[in-house]
Protein backbone atom coordinates (compact mmCIF):
# COMPACT_ATOMS: atom_id res chain seq x y z
CA UNK A 1 0.00 0.00 0.00
CA UNK A 2 1.41 3.45 -1.02
CA UNK A 3 1.56 5.94 1.34
CA UNK A 4 -1.08 7.69 -0.03
CA UNK A 5 -3.20 5.08 0.25
CA UNK A 6 -2.37 4.52 3.96
CA UNK A 7 -3.30 7.53 4.89
CA UNK A 8 -6.18 7.77 2.89
CA UNK A 9 -7.77 5.13 4.89
CA UNK A 10 -6.64 6.41 8.18
CA UNK A 11 -8.65 9.18 6.75
CA UNK A 12 -11.74 7.02 6.22
CA UNK A 13 -11.48 5.86 9.46
CA UNK A 14 -11.80 9.06 11.33
CA UNK A 15 -13.69 10.75 9.25
CA UNK A 16 -17.11 9.18 8.52
CA UNK A 17 -18.60 9.31 4.82
CA UNK A 18 -22.18 10.13 3.88
CA UNK A 19 -23.72 10.03 0.63
CA UNK A 20 -24.59 13.05 -1.67
CA UNK A 21 -28.29 12.67 -1.08
CA UNK A 22 -27.79 12.52 2.84
CA UNK A 23 -25.94 15.47 2.42
CA UNK A 24 -28.62 17.09 0.65
CA UNK A 25 -31.26 16.06 3.55
CA UNK A 26 -29.15 17.06 6.34
CA UNK A 27 -28.63 20.59 4.56
CA UNK A 28 -32.26 21.24 4.84
CA UNK A 29 -32.07 20.95 8.36
CA UNK A 30 -28.99 22.47 10.50
CA UNK A 31 -26.22 21.15 8.75
CA UNK A 32 -23.48 22.80 6.52
CA UNK A 33 -22.74 22.23 3.61
CA UNK A 34 -18.85 23.23 3.14
CA UNK A 35 -17.92 23.30 -0.48
CA UNK A 36 -13.83 23.11 -0.03
CA UNK A 37 -13.15 23.16 -3.93
CA UNK A 38 -11.11 25.92 -5.21
CA UNK A 39 -12.57 29.29 -7.08
CA UNK A 40 -11.25 28.11 -10.46
CA UNK A 41 -13.05 25.02 -10.05
CA UNK A 42 -16.55 26.19 -9.50
CA UNK A 43 -17.41 27.37 -13.24
CA UNK A 44 -18.48 23.73 -13.27
CA UNK A 45 -21.43 24.49 -10.37
CA UNK A 46 -21.79 23.74 -7.27
CA UNK A 47 -23.94 22.42 -4.77
CA UNK A 48 -26.95 25.40 -4.36
CA UNK A 49 -27.13 26.88 -1.38
CA UNK A 50 -23.52 25.50 0.23
CA UNK A 51 -21.01 27.69 1.94
CA UNK A 52 -17.87 27.89 -0.56
CA UNK A 53 -14.41 27.91 0.88
CA UNK A 54 -11.20 26.95 -1.03
CA UNK A 55 -9.32 23.82 0.61
CA UNK A 56 -6.58 26.78 0.93
CA UNK A 57 -7.90 28.74 3.14
CA UNK A 58 -9.99 26.59 5.23
CA UNK A 59 -8.40 26.61 8.45
CA UNK A 60 -7.87 30.35 8.39
CA UNK A 61 -11.02 31.48 7.65
CA UNK A 62 -13.48 28.65 8.57
CA UNK A 63 -14.61 29.80 11.72
CA UNK A 64 -15.86 33.51 10.22
CA UNK A 65 -18.04 31.00 8.10
CA UNK A 66 -19.32 28.21 10.44
CA UNK A 67 -18.53 29.33 14.41
CA UNK A 68 -20.18 27.33 15.73
CA UNK A 69 -17.82 24.23 17.09
CA UNK A 70 -21.07 22.04 17.80
CA UNK A 71 -22.55 22.62 14.12
CA UNK A 72 -22.22 19.64 11.83
CA UNK A 73 -20.83 20.03 8.63
CA UNK A 74 -20.53 17.94 5.67
CA UNK A 75 -17.64 19.01 3.41
CA UNK A 76 -17.69 18.78 -0.30
CA UNK A 77 -14.79 18.40 -2.88
CA UNK A 78 -14.64 17.27 -6.41
CA UNK A 79 -14.10 13.72 -5.93
CA UNK A 80 -14.52 12.78 -2.24
CA UNK A 81 -11.05 12.76 -1.19
CA UNK A 82 -9.43 16.26 -0.40
CA UNK A 83 -12.47 16.62 1.52
CA UNK A 84 -11.21 13.91 3.44
CA UNK A 85 -8.65 15.53 4.57
CA UNK A 86 -10.60 19.00 5.12
CA UNK A 87 -13.13 17.16 7.35
CA UNK A 88 -9.53 15.97 9.09
CA UNK A 89 -8.41 19.77 8.92
CA UNK A 90 -12.00 20.50 10.59
CA UNK A 91 -11.80 17.94 13.59
CA UNK A 92 -8.65 18.93 14.88
CA UNK A 93 -10.06 22.62 14.98
CA UNK A 94 -12.30 21.58 17.47
CA UNK A 95 -15.66 20.69 14.88
CA UNK A 96 -17.46 17.89 17.13
CA UNK A 97 -19.32 16.57 13.92
CA UNK A 98 -17.74 16.21 10.41
CA UNK A 99 -18.63 14.43 7.81
CA UNK A 100 -17.08 13.97 4.39
CA UNK A 101 -19.69 13.74 1.27
CA UNK A 102 -18.35 10.41 -0.51
CA UNK A 103 -17.44 10.81 -4.20
CA UNK A 104 -17.92 14.62 -3.94
CA UNK A 105 -19.59 17.06 -6.43
CA UNK A 106 -19.29 14.80 -9.23
CA UNK A 107 -21.28 12.02 -7.36
CA UNK A 108 -23.66 15.05 -6.20
CA UNK A 109 -24.48 16.16 -9.73
CA UNK A 110 -24.93 12.29 -11.00
CA UNK A 111 -27.58 12.26 -8.11
CA UNK A 112 -29.30 14.91 -9.65
CA UNK A 113 -29.25 16.92 -6.91
CA UNK A 114 -29.57 20.87 -6.69
CA UNK A 115 -26.98 22.74 -8.29
CA UNK A 116 -26.02 26.98 -9.01
CA UNK A 117 -23.72 28.54 -11.34
CA UNK A 118 -21.17 30.66 -8.73
CA UNK A 119 -20.84 34.19 -10.40
CA UNK A 120 -16.77 33.67 -10.57
CA UNK A 121 -15.28 37.22 -9.63
CA UNK A 122 -12.46 38.70 -11.61
CA UNK A 123 -9.16 39.50 -11.00
CA UNK A 124 -10.90 43.26 -11.12
CA UNK A 125 -13.95 42.48 -9.79
CA UNK A 126 -11.72 40.82 -6.73
CA UNK A 127 -9.88 44.17 -5.96
CA UNK A 128 -12.55 46.83 -6.48
CA UNK A 129 -14.51 44.73 -3.82
CA UNK A 130 -12.06 43.00 -1.40
CA UNK A 131 -13.13 45.32 1.50
CA UNK A 132 -16.42 44.00 1.57
CA UNK A 133 -14.77 40.08 0.42
CA UNK A 134 -13.11 40.33 3.35
CA UNK A 135 -16.54 40.40 5.57
CA UNK A 136 -17.44 36.61 6.46
CA UNK A 137 -21.52 37.81 6.11
CA UNK A 138 -20.73 39.05 2.54
CA UNK A 139 -17.14 36.77 1.20
CA UNK A 140 -17.59 35.78 -2.46
CA UNK A 141 -20.72 34.58 -2.17
CA UNK A 142 -22.24 37.85 -1.01
CA UNK A 143 -20.62 39.68 -3.49
CA UNK A 144 -21.95 37.54 -6.17
CA UNK A 145 -25.73 37.79 -5.31
CA UNK A 146 -25.25 41.84 -4.95
CA UNK A 147 -23.65 41.48 -8.71
CA UNK A 148 -26.91 39.82 -9.63
CA UNK A 149 -29.39 42.08 -7.93
CA UNK A 150 -31.27 44.57 -9.54
CA UNK A 151 -32.49 47.59 -7.44
CA UNK A 152 -34.98 50.43 -9.06
CA UNK A 153 -34.25 53.66 -7.24
CA UNK A 154 -36.97 55.63 -7.99
CA UNK A 155 -36.31 59.07 -7.63
CA UNK A 156 -32.53 61.02 -8.43
CA UNK A 157 -32.72 63.43 -5.95
CA UNK A 158 -31.86 63.35 -2.37
CA UNK A 159 -32.55 60.37 -0.99
CA UNK A 160 -31.25 58.35 -4.82
CA UNK A 161 -28.36 60.25 -4.52
CA UNK A 162 -26.69 58.92 -1.39
CA UNK A 163 -28.54 55.48 -2.32
CA UNK A 164 -27.48 55.35 -5.60
CA UNK A 165 -23.83 56.04 -5.14
CA UNK A 166 -23.31 53.42 -2.45
CA UNK A 167 -25.26 50.37 -4.04
CA UNK A 168 -23.29 50.93 -7.35
CA UNK A 169 -20.11 51.25 -5.46
CA UNK A 170 -21.05 48.36 -3.55
CA UNK A 171 -21.71 46.68 -6.99
CA UNK A 172 -25.56 46.28 -7.35
CA UNK A 173 -25.38 44.48 -10.32
CA UNK A 174 -28.12 46.78 -11.91
CA UNK A 175 -29.60 49.76 -10.84
CA UNK A 176 -32.90 51.41 -12.42
CA UNK A 177 -33.42 55.12 -11.72
CA UNK A 178 -36.63 56.37 -12.46
CA UNK A 179 -36.63 60.68 -12.55
CA UNK A 180 -38.29 62.54 -15.36
CA UNK A 181 -36.57 66.12 -13.48
CA UNK A 182 -33.27 67.71 -15.05
CA UNK A 183 -30.91 68.93 -12.54
CA UNK A 184 -31.63 72.88 -11.56
CA UNK A 185 -28.99 75.04 -9.60
CA UNK A 186 -30.76 74.17 -6.76
CA UNK A 187 -30.69 70.89 -6.14
CA UNK A 188 -26.94 70.58 -5.54
CA UNK A 189 -26.97 71.61 -1.88
CA UNK A 190 -27.89 67.79 -1.40
CA UNK A 191 -28.54 65.95 -4.72
CA UNK A 192 -24.77 64.94 -5.02
CA UNK A 193 -25.41 62.67 -7.95
CA UNK A 194 -25.14 65.71 -9.71
CA UNK A 195 -22.81 68.89 -10.83
CA UNK A 196 -22.82 72.36 -11.84
CA UNK A 197 -22.04 71.79 -15.34
CA UNK A 198 -25.02 69.00 -15.59
CA UNK A 199 -27.72 71.62 -14.54
CA UNK A 200 -30.23 71.02 -17.47
CA UNK A 201 -29.69 67.87 -18.41
CA UNK A 202 -32.02 65.07 -17.25
CA UNK A 203 -31.19 63.84 -14.09
CA UNK A 204 -31.08 60.01 -15.25
CA UNK A 205 -28.41 60.90 -17.56
CA UNK A 206 -26.53 62.80 -14.69
CA UNK A 207 -27.21 60.01 -12.69
CA UNK A 208 -25.56 57.78 -15.25
CA UNK A 209 -22.63 59.56 -15.92
CA UNK A 210 -22.01 59.54 -11.85
CA UNK A 211 -22.39 56.02 -11.38
CA UNK A 212 -20.69 54.63 -14.39
CA UNK A 213 -17.97 56.61 -13.77
CA UNK A 214 -17.55 55.07 -10.07
CA UNK A 215 -18.47 51.75 -10.99
CA UNK A 216 -18.43 51.18 -14.71
CA UNK A 217 -18.62 47.47 -14.42
CA UNK A 218 -22.73 47.69 -13.27
CA UNK A 219 -25.55 48.46 -15.45
CA UNK A 220 -27.36 51.30 -14.96
CA UNK A 221 -30.85 51.66 -16.23
CA UNK A 222 -32.19 55.02 -17.40
CA UNK A 223 -35.89 55.10 -16.80
CA UNK A 224 -36.97 59.15 -17.75
CA UNK A 225 -40.53 59.21 -16.84
CA UNK A 226 -42.59 59.97 -13.63
CA UNK A 227 -44.34 56.87 -12.75
CA UNK A 228 -47.92 56.64 -12.95
CA UNK A 229 -50.85 53.90 -12.44
CA UNK A 230 -50.32 53.00 -15.89
CA UNK A 231 -46.67 52.50 -16.17
CA UNK A 232 -45.20 51.52 -13.05
CA UNK A 233 -45.79 47.84 -13.07
CA UNK A 234 -44.38 47.81 -16.42
CA UNK A 235 -41.05 49.82 -15.01
CA UNK A 236 -40.80 47.77 -11.59
CA UNK A 237 -41.29 44.30 -12.61
CA UNK A 238 -37.81 42.59 -13.15
CA UNK A 239 -36.38 44.04 -10.21
CA UNK A 240 -35.70 42.54 -6.52
CA UNK A 241 -36.92 45.48 -4.53
CA UNK A 242 -37.58 49.26 -4.71
CA UNK A 243 -36.02 52.27 -2.72
CA UNK A 244 -37.90 55.24 -2.87
CA UNK A 245 -36.66 58.47 -3.22
CA UNK A 246 -39.75 60.21 -4.20
CA UNK A 247 -40.75 63.68 -2.37
CA UNK A 248 -44.54 63.48 -2.43
CA UNK A 249 -47.60 61.32 -1.55
CA UNK A 250 -48.84 60.22 -4.26
CA UNK A 251 -45.75 58.43 -5.43
CA UNK A 252 -44.98 57.21 -1.94
CA UNK A 253 -48.51 55.28 -2.20
CA UNK A 254 -47.99 54.09 -5.56
CA UNK A 255 -44.69 52.27 -4.85
CA UNK A 256 -46.53 50.63 -1.81
CA UNK A 257 -49.05 49.64 -4.05
CA UNK A 258 -46.76 48.32 -7.19
CA UNK A 259 -44.27 46.41 -4.57
CA UNK A 260 -47.18 45.01 -3.18
CA UNK A 261 -48.60 43.66 -6.43
CA UNK A 262 -45.31 42.49 -7.30
CA UNK A 263 -44.22 41.42 -3.70
CA UNK A 264 -41.21 43.19 -3.31
CA UNK A 265 -39.51 44.83 -0.63
CA UNK A 266 -40.03 48.40 -0.48
CA UNK A 267 -37.14 50.85 1.55
CA UNK A 268 -39.23 53.53 2.70
CA UNK A 269 -37.46 56.91 3.90
CA UNK A 270 -38.77 60.53 4.22
CA UNK A 271 -37.14 63.70 5.23
CA UNK A 272 -38.44 66.96 6.70
CA UNK A 273 -36.15 69.96 7.58
CA UNK A 274 -33.87 68.31 9.98
CA UNK A 275 -35.71 65.11 10.87
CA UNK A 276 -36.13 61.40 8.92
CA UNK A 277 -37.75 58.27 8.23
CA UNK A 278 -36.77 55.20 7.33
CA UNK A 279 -38.57 51.66 7.69
CA UNK A 280 -39.03 48.70 4.76
CA UNK A 281 -42.07 47.02 3.95
CA UNK A 282 -42.69 43.64 2.91
CA UNK A 283 -45.61 42.11 3.79
CA UNK A 284 -45.24 39.46 1.13
CA UNK A 285 -41.56 38.28 3.06
CA UNK A 286 -43.42 38.10 6.44
CA UNK A 287 -43.36 34.16 7.77
CA UNK A 288 -47.16 32.78 7.83
CA UNK A 289 -48.99 34.00 10.92
CA UNK A 290 -46.96 36.98 11.73
CA UNK A 291 -47.72 40.05 8.87
CA UNK A 292 -46.47 42.91 8.57
CA UNK A 293 -47.28 45.94 7.36
CA UNK A 294 -47.55 48.40 4.38
CA UNK A 295 -46.97 51.79 4.25
CA UNK A 296 -50.62 51.99 4.01
CA UNK A 297 -50.93 50.11 7.51
CA UNK A 298 -48.66 53.08 9.39
CA UNK A 299 -50.26 56.07 6.88
CA UNK A 300 -53.55 55.06 5.55
CA UNK A 301 -53.89 59.04 4.86
CA UNK A 302 -51.33 61.57 3.67
CA UNK A 303 -51.25 64.52 5.99
CA UNK A 304 -52.09 67.72 4.34
CA UNK A 305 -49.84 69.97 2.13
CA UNK A 306 -49.92 72.60 5.09
CA UNK A 307 -48.23 69.98 7.56
CA UNK A 308 -46.28 68.09 5.08
CA UNK A 309 -44.80 70.23 3.08
CA UNK A 310 -41.84 69.39 -0.17
CA UNK A 311 -39.17 70.28 0.89
CA UNK A 312 -38.89 72.79 -1.64
CA UNK A 313 -41.36 74.55 -0.06
CA UNK A 314 -39.95 73.90 4.17
CA UNK A 315 -36.66 73.08 3.52
CA UNK A 316 -33.72 70.38 4.50
CA UNK A 317 -30.60 69.99 5.25
CA UNK A 318 -28.56 68.93 2.97
CA UNK A 319 -27.04 66.56 4.45
CA UNK A 320 -29.87 64.85 5.96
CA UNK A 321 -31.00 62.86 3.22
CA UNK A 322 -27.31 61.85 3.03
CA UNK A 323 -27.83 59.92 6.39
CA UNK A 324 -31.92 58.64 5.59
CA UNK A 325 -30.57 57.55 1.79
CA UNK A 326 -27.83 55.68 3.37
CA UNK A 327 -29.48 53.95 5.64
CA UNK A 328 -32.10 53.07 2.75
CA UNK A 329 -29.39 51.66 0.85
CA UNK A 330 -27.99 49.29 4.00
CA UNK A 331 -31.44 47.85 4.10
CA UNK A 332 -31.25 47.32 0.33
CA UNK A 333 -27.80 45.74 0.74
CA UNK A 334 -29.05 43.68 3.49
CA UNK A 335 -31.96 42.49 2.45
CA UNK A 336 -30.12 41.15 -0.99
CA UNK A 337 -27.56 39.32 1.24
CA UNK A 338 -30.24 37.50 3.37
CA UNK A 339 -28.49 39.18 6.68
CA UNK A 340 -29.09 41.00 9.71
CA UNK A 341 -32.75 42.29 10.84
CA UNK A 342 -34.07 44.31 8.66
CA UNK A 343 -36.35 47.24 9.17
CA UNK A 344 -39.60 45.42 8.31
CA UNK A 345 -41.98 45.82 11.32
CA UNK A 346 -39.96 48.88 12.62
CA UNK A 347 -39.42 52.67 11.60
CA UNK A 348 -36.72 54.36 12.46
CA UNK A 349 -36.60 58.09 13.20
CA UNK A 350 -33.53 60.06 12.83
CA UNK A 351 -33.58 63.43 14.86
CA UNK A 352 -30.32 65.64 13.61
CA UNK A 353 -30.80 68.38 15.38
CA UNK A 354 -30.54 66.26 18.87
CA UNK A 355 -28.80 63.66 16.98
CA UNK A 356 -31.11 60.63 18.07
CA UNK A 357 -32.48 57.91 16.74
CA UNK A 358 -35.94 56.30 17.82
CA UNK A 359 -37.28 53.45 16.54
CA UNK A 360 -41.31 52.12 16.69
CA UNK A 361 -43.23 49.48 16.36
CA UNK A 362 -45.34 49.49 13.21
CA UNK A 363 -48.01 47.07 12.66
CA UNK A 364 -49.75 45.44 10.46
CA UNK A 365 -53.51 46.28 9.84
CA UNK A 366 -55.97 43.37 9.58
CA UNK A 367 -57.88 45.29 7.73
CA UNK A 368 -55.72 46.89 5.23
CA UNK A 369 -57.47 46.44 2.04
CA UNK A 370 -54.47 46.79 0.30
CA UNK A 371 -51.74 43.89 2.20
CA UNK A 372 -54.49 41.49 4.50
CA UNK A 373 -55.27 39.69 1.36
CA UNK A 374 -52.21 39.48 -0.47
CA UNK A 375 -53.30 37.57 -3.46
CA UNK A 376 -56.39 40.18 -3.74
CA UNK A 377 -54.65 43.36 -5.03
CA UNK A 378 -57.99 45.87 -5.04
CA UNK A 379 -56.21 47.62 -7.94
CA UNK A 380 -54.32 50.82 -9.11
CA UNK A 381 -56.28 54.15 -8.47
CA UNK A 382 -55.85 57.97 -9.24
CA UNK A 383 -52.88 58.55 -6.99
CA UNK A 384 -52.86 62.25 -6.82
CA UNK A 385 -56.97 62.26 -6.48
CA UNK A 386 -56.79 60.10 -3.84
CA UNK A 387 -53.89 62.20 -2.07
CA UNK A 388 -55.94 65.48 -2.84
CA UNK A 389 -59.21 63.86 -1.94
CA UNK A 390 -58.17 62.28 1.60
CA UNK A 391 -56.13 64.74 2.51
CA UNK A 392 -58.95 67.30 2.00
CA UNK A 393 -61.26 64.98 4.09
CA UNK B 1 -55.26 58.34 38.65
CA UNK B 2 -53.60 61.72 36.19
CA UNK B 3 -49.70 61.90 36.19
CA UNK B 4 -47.57 63.83 34.23
CA UNK B 5 -47.18 62.75 30.37
CA UNK B 6 -44.32 63.88 28.10
CA UNK B 7 -45.54 64.76 24.62
CA UNK B 8 -42.76 64.63 21.71
CA UNK B 9 -43.79 67.23 19.05
CA UNK B 10 -42.14 66.83 15.76
CA UNK B 11 -40.94 69.47 13.59
CA UNK B 12 -43.81 69.91 10.83
CA UNK B 13 -46.33 70.33 13.85
CA UNK B 14 -43.72 72.53 16.45
CA UNK B 15 -45.46 75.85 15.15
CA UNK B 16 -48.49 74.84 16.75
CA UNK B 17 -47.29 74.08 19.86
CA UNK B 18 -45.24 77.40 20.42
CA UNK B 19 -42.07 75.88 18.66
CA UNK B 20 -41.55 73.03 21.78
CA UNK B 21 -40.04 70.37 21.44
CA UNK B 22 -41.95 68.90 24.42
CA UNK B 23 -45.30 69.26 25.55
CA UNK B 24 -45.61 68.38 29.33
CA UNK B 25 -49.40 67.57 30.29
CA UNK B 26 -51.17 65.69 33.18
CA UNK B 27 -53.04 62.74 31.78
CA UNK B 28 -54.22 59.20 32.62
CA UNK B 29 -55.59 58.24 29.37
CA UNK B 30 -54.59 59.50 25.63
CA UNK B 31 -57.92 61.15 25.21
CA UNK B 32 -56.79 63.30 28.30
CA UNK B 33 -53.73 63.91 27.03
CA UNK B 34 -55.03 65.31 23.91
CA UNK B 35 -57.43 67.15 25.89
CA UNK B 36 -54.92 68.71 27.99
CA UNK B 37 -52.23 69.95 25.03
CA UNK B 38 -55.83 71.78 23.80
CA UNK B 39 -56.57 73.44 27.44
CA UNK B 40 -53.32 74.09 27.65
CA UNK B 41 -53.67 76.41 24.77
CA UNK B 42 -52.32 74.57 21.88
CA UNK B 43 -56.41 73.52 20.39
CA UNK B 44 -54.18 74.24 16.85
CA UNK B 45 -52.12 71.74 17.26
CA UNK B 46 -55.26 68.76 18.73
CA UNK B 47 -57.43 70.38 15.38
CA UNK B 48 -54.65 69.05 13.28
CA UNK B 49 -54.19 65.64 14.30
CA UNK B 50 -57.70 65.25 15.56
CA UNK B 51 -60.27 65.18 13.41
CA UNK B 52 -63.79 67.15 14.48
CA UNK B 53 -65.22 63.81 15.77
CA UNK B 54 -61.99 64.06 18.35
CA UNK B 55 -60.57 60.86 16.67
CA UNK B 56 -57.04 60.84 15.43
CA UNK B 57 -56.56 61.30 11.61
CA UNK B 58 -55.12 58.60 10.02
CA UNK B 59 -51.86 60.60 9.05
CA UNK B 60 -50.93 60.65 12.72
CA UNK B 61 -49.44 57.80 14.82
CA UNK B 62 -49.50 58.20 18.78
CA UNK B 63 -46.71 56.45 20.37
CA UNK B 64 -46.76 55.49 23.71
CA UNK B 65 -43.45 54.47 24.07
CA UNK B 66 -42.13 52.59 20.62
CA UNK B 67 -45.56 51.31 20.80
CA UNK B 68 -48.85 52.71 18.16
CA UNK B 69 -51.86 53.63 20.40
CA UNK B 70 -53.56 51.89 17.71
CA UNK B 71 -52.23 48.20 18.49
CA UNK B 72 -53.34 49.23 22.03
CA UNK B 73 -56.58 50.46 23.83
CA UNK B 74 -56.51 53.42 20.90
CA UNK B 75 -57.55 56.81 22.40
CA UNK B 76 -59.01 55.14 25.52
CA UNK B 77 -54.92 53.74 26.17
CA UNK B 78 -54.03 54.46 30.02
CA UNK B 79 -50.85 56.64 30.64
CA UNK B 80 -48.64 56.46 33.59
CA UNK B 81 -46.28 58.93 35.24
CA UNK B 82 -43.51 59.46 33.27
CA UNK B 83 -44.89 58.11 29.92
CA UNK B 84 -43.28 59.61 27.11
CA UNK B 85 -45.94 60.16 24.01
CA UNK B 86 -44.56 60.94 20.37
CA UNK B 87 -46.61 62.21 17.84
CA UNK B 88 -45.83 60.69 14.15
CA UNK B 89 -47.22 62.61 10.77
CA UNK B 90 -46.06 61.02 7.75
CA UNK B 91 -44.04 62.98 5.73
CA UNK B 92 -43.91 63.88 2.23
CA UNK B 93 -40.01 65.40 1.68
CA UNK B 94 -37.44 63.38 -0.11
Amino acid sequence: MSGREQRLAELREHVPQITPEEAYRLAQGNATLLDVREPEELAAGAPTGAVRLGRSFLELKVEDAIPGLHDPVLVLCASGIRSLFAAESLQRLGYQDVRSVAGGYEAWKRAGLPTEQPRILSTQERSRYARQLRIPEIGEQGQGKLLASRVLLVGAGALGSPAALYLAAAGVGTLGIVDADSVELSNLQRQILHTTERVGTPKVQSAWQTLNALNPSIQINKHELRLDSTNAEEVVRGYDLVIDGTDNFPARYLLNDVCLKLKLPYVYGAIYRFEGQVSVFWPAGAPAGAPTPCYRCLYPAPAPAELAPSCAEAGVLGVLPGVIGTLQAIEALKLILHIGDSLVGRLLCYDALTATFREFKTAADAQCPYCSKLDAFPGYVDYEAFCRDTQAA
Amino acid sequence: MSAEVTVRIPEALRQFAGGSRELHVVASSVDELIAGVAAAGYGTLVNHICARDGQLRPFVNLYLGDVSIRTLDGQRTNLRAGDIVTILPSVAGG
